[in-house]
């Protein structure tokens, strides 16, 4: 019932509307066309539609904390990250006996390091239902344990930033480790197939593509539907006055807490879907960079929007190949002067400029749900 | 010379000074062939392939007491003294380059120029020579040197002295005018005579932190007299609790040298974030332009690197000083009040300053030369070194402190500051300007930074990457010690330091800086506002 409202949305019924006719696009261009003709899709470019989906996906989650609840979370790509590393331990476990060294259980960098047996963490992970269950449920317990620690106690605003900033930064430097027993740097790699499809054929890479985009429709739509119930007023309620929704007498943490663990977990999903189509998945998707790099996609796209989220996702990351494609040594001067311009010159991102554009049209009064200012600083 | 004498002294003298002049220039030349001629001997003994032939040839070139005996064994311990091919003529290897090797006359010490490799002969050691010579140079030094050379060569002797040496250095010790140096050869003995299973000597020995005297009192316990291995078994205890205190001194040393470091990288944001309220996430950026500066100067100064450190403080703080004004006015004071946004246009701020360091300089490293008054270590005693450089950091980020401490509490501009911070349009009404007060903060504690990079810059390796690896830690210890609270950032930083290196010995270095990051994510939840909050209505805004 909740789940069916968003749909009844002008908005939401837009973007879905667009991802589908761009996911069946990309589809028949790929398959019907054929190679050499100017509008055929090469199959490197839907492993690279695929990724920005999946990146849309993550700006979707850190859109739903930022946007509507005020948290800007620093460390959202660890979430990304574990599960990214839940797939790849289940891809790793798929490899069996045609690994260099053929070991039928360990994978080959536990041959390498010398370990005789499994870690204990790595049982079941052989398991697609157990690894995909793990994609959820990693990324949600550590959002979990690490909300409640800091919502209980009203950790907000930049200290929250800081501190989510630092727990990426601690599990990047722990999963650098090789004694993790995650592949230490060189993380999890040569994978060969998921649930049986071959890894390195062009219909899985079609697969995953569309399995990106329905993933980013469903993500969507839960976002949307929490963000228009009584939870989402709660929310904004949050972001707008925290310590007034508190003295109406609501539990403001418990909703914090509950927002978050979603937002994690698609933060997971998407991770999940990144790794098979990049086939590597490693410590450096923990990075803190990586993390404020998605709060830009944000920031660009435009806060508590959720289509802002993926415009400024899909829109960064093409600039960005177009840019390391043609002039690497000039990309972080543009990501650098985006983050400028945008905090300065566009502070409700293109979505606002969408928004604006639309509002002159109709003539109407403001949309309430662009975050005040004032409120949310 | 001779000259003029004639004209001046009366009509017997020239005869006399002639014939004393004649002597003496028949004598000289005679007396210097003489030497010679031993030390070609000397040397000539050494060129023989019976390695005991070699090492009775050194105990020659000691008991001849030639003035170049000093040199000579130390360039045949080092594989330098050498013979030329084709005249025979001993050289000493000064410098190798390629196949080209400089060298310098054996026996005169007069440089030769270059010759190649090909044309010279190595006299070569083996193991047994190379200690030989090691106690005969101690020996050598013992007798001629210095004190700090005597204090050296007696440290050397303890665990290598022969049987021979016993009696020499008996007397040398009633000899020595030095304390110290009669402490350290008695030691010496005593390890000799521990060997020989002298109970007795433990006595002398316990105490010492001297690892060679721990070799030979280990060495005691397996021997088959139970009294001394009792002595010596209870000698090694005492050592060992002596050496856990020492250890516990040097891990505090070297955690308060960590934590200073944090200080003075996180002391300029403890103004900016701290006492503003600006998260300026370019900070780590603002130190690596500090170390550029030091680098800078170091080129403009070739030559002089002490005199360019010196000279990079004030500069190091402008440069980064002028940098951050431009950020507050170009960026931040457009964001004012919207902390959120202000962190991510200066992470964009960051970003571009790296980037630029990266394409006008090198993305590689650049290396900062640390001044001859920097480098080596304070001994203070065998188990105990304190390396110069880390104790200067840790003066100079005490002087910073103290220097930050004063301007905030006594002068305009920190009362100043403290007005605009508690109460903007207040402060403003009582006629203070408080933009100009925003604009001197922010020069400040972006000038604190530079100073921190100078300072870095004699520590760690000084690249584009030299800030990001400050900026998180940095964070850490403005809000664990509680922000707006310079002293706190001075014992938050402190205090992980310390903890960080007691953690390294059984944790590892990485594992260590995981440890401490959790645990100030869990101490934040305990107590958001950090070790020593903000009392009164500032802190609830």
């Amino acid at each position: 019932m909740w789940l069916t409202r968003p749909f009844n949305e002008r908005s939401t019924q837009i973007f879905l509307l667009i991802l589908t006719v761009a996911v069946i696009a990309v589809t028949v261009l790929h398959l019907a066309v054929p190679a050499g003709h100017p509008l055929y899709v090469s199959g490197y470019t839907v492993g690279l539609l695929g990724k920005y989906l999946t990146y849309a996906l993550l700006a979707v989650a850190v859109d739903l904390v930022w946007g509507y609840l005020g948290i800007l979370s620093l460390g959202h790509g660890a979430f990304f990250a574990i599960g990214g590393y839940a797939m790849g331990m289940y891809l790793m476990r798929q490899i069996g006996d045609r690994g260099t060294y053929g070991d039928p259980i360990l994978p080959d960098f536990m041959v390498f390091l010398n370990w005789d047996s499994l870690p204990w963490f790595w049982y079941g992970f052989d398991m697609a239902w157990f690894a995909f269950a793990m994609v959820l449920i990693a990324p949600g317990l550590l959002a979990l344990v690490f909300g409640w620690l800091a919502f209980r106690s009203r950790v907000t605003g930049v200290y929250l930033s800081i501190i989510t900033q630092a727990m990426t930064f601690a599990l990047m430097l722990a999963f650098f480790r090789n004694e993790m027993g995650f592949g230490g740097n060189n993380g999890l790699t040569d994978f060969r197939e998921l649930l049986g499809f071959d890894l390195r054929s062009g219909a899985t890479r079609l697969g995953l593509f569309i399995a990106s985009g329905v993933a980013l429709a469903l993500g969507y739509v839960v976002c949307r539907s929490i963000v228009g119930s009584k939870l989402g007023r709660v929310c904004v309620a949050t972001r707008d006055a925290e310590a007034r929704t508190r003295f109406l007498g609501y539990r403001v943490e418990r909703f914090q807490l509950f927002v978050f663990v979603v937002s994690a977990m698609l933060a997971g999903v998407a991770g999940a879907l990144y790794v098979p189509q990049v086939g590597i998945i490693n410590p450096s998707e923990f990075d803190p960079i990586f993390s404020i790099e998605i709060v830009l996609w944000v920031a660009l796209g435009g806060r508590a929007s959720l289509y802002g989220a993926v415009i400024g996702a899909v829109l960064v990351n093409y600039a960005k190949t177009v840019f390391t494609g043609v002039m690497p040594d000039a990309w972080l001067f543009a990501l650098g002067g985006l983050f400028v311009f945008v905090t300065v010159f566009l502070p409700q991102g293109v979505a606002g400029l969408l928004g604006h554009l639309k509002r002159r049209r109709d003539d109407e009064p403001s949309d309430s749900e662009t975050p005040d200012k004032e409120a949310t600083a | 010379m001779r000259i003029p004498c004639y004209s001046w002294t009366p009509r017997v003298m020239p005869r006399i000074v002639t014939c004393l002049l004649i002597s003496l220039l028949a004598w000289f030349p005679m007396a210097v062939q003489a030497q010679e001629d031993d030390g070609q001997a000397l040397l000539e003994a050494l060129d023989t392939r019976s390695f005991d032939d070699k090492s009775d040839a050194i105990t020659a070139i000691i008991e001849s007491e030639h003035e170049r005996a000093d040199v000579w064994l130390q360039a045949l311990l080092d594989s330098d003294l050498q013979r030329l091919k084709d005249s025979g003529r001993f050289v000493i290897a000064l410098e190798t380059a390629g196949l080209d090797v400089t060298v310098e006359d054996a026996m005169t010490g007069e440089a030769i120029g270059e010759v190649s490799r090909r044309d010279l002969d190595r006299l070569t050691i083996n193991n047994a020579l190379r200690s030989q010579l090691r106690s005969a140079i101690s020996l050598v030094e013992l007798y001629n040197g210095e004190q700090d050379a005597r204090l050296d060569a007696a440290r050397r002797l303890i665990g290598n002295v022969e049987e021979e040496q016993v009696e020499p250095l008996t007397n040398r010790m009633a000899e020595e005018p030095s304390a110290a140096v009669r402490h350290r050869l008695n030691q010496a003995l005593a390890v000799y005579r521990l060997n020989q299973g002298d109970v007795e000597a433990v006595e002398v020995l316990s105490g010492s932190l001297n690892s060679n005297v721990r070799v030979a009192l280990n060495r005691a316990t397996q021997s088959e007299d139970p009294l001394v291995v009792d002595a010596a078994t209870t000698a090694l205890a005492d050592i060992e609790q002596n050496l856990k205190i020492n250890r516990a001194a040097e891990t505090l040393y070297f955690g308060l040298s960590m934590g200073s470091v944090l200080v003075l990288a996180a002391i300029g944001l403890a103004i900016t974030f701290g006492v503003m309220g600006v998260i300026n996430m370019a900070h780590g950026e603002l130190i690596m332009l500090g170390a550029y500066t030091t680098w800078a100067m170091q080129q403009l100064l070739p030559g002089q690197p002490g005199l360019a450190l010196i000279l990079a403080i004030p500069a190091g703080f402008m440069v980064s000083a002028l940098v951050g004004v431009a950020i507050e006015r170009g960026v931040i004071q457009f964001l004012k009040g919207r902390p959120l946004e202000t962190l991510l246009a200066t992470f964009g701020i960051s970003l571009i300053l790296q980037q630029l360091v990266r394409t006008v300089i090198s993305p590689l490293n650049r290396t900062v030369i640390t001044p001859e008054w920097m480098s080596g270590s304070l001994v203070v005693n065998d188990a105990l070194s304190l390396t110069l450089n880390r104790m200067y950091v840790l003066g100079f980020a005490l002087v910073v402190f103290a220097g930050l401490i004063l301007i905030m509490r006594h002068t305009r501009l920190g009362l100043e500051v403290r007005a605009v911070t508690q109460n903007r349009n207040m402060a403003r009404s009582m006629g203070i300007r408080a933009t100009r007060v925003d604009i001197m903060t922010f020069a400040l504690g972006s000038g604190v930074a530079g100073l921190a990079g100078v300072a870095l810059s004699q520590l760690t390796n000084v690249g584009p990457n030299l800030g990001q690896n400050y900026i998180i830690d940095s964070f850490m210890v403005v809000v664990f010690g509680g922000v707006g609270n310079l002293w706190g950032t001075l014992v938050a930083g402190m205090s992980l330091g310390i903890i960080n290196q007691v953690l390294e010995p059984w944790a590892g270095a990485v594992l260590a800086k995981i440890i401490v990051l959790v645990f100030i994510i869990l101490f934040i939840q305990k107590r958001p506002r950090g070790l020593f909050p903000q009392k009164g209505r500032a802190a609830e805004g």
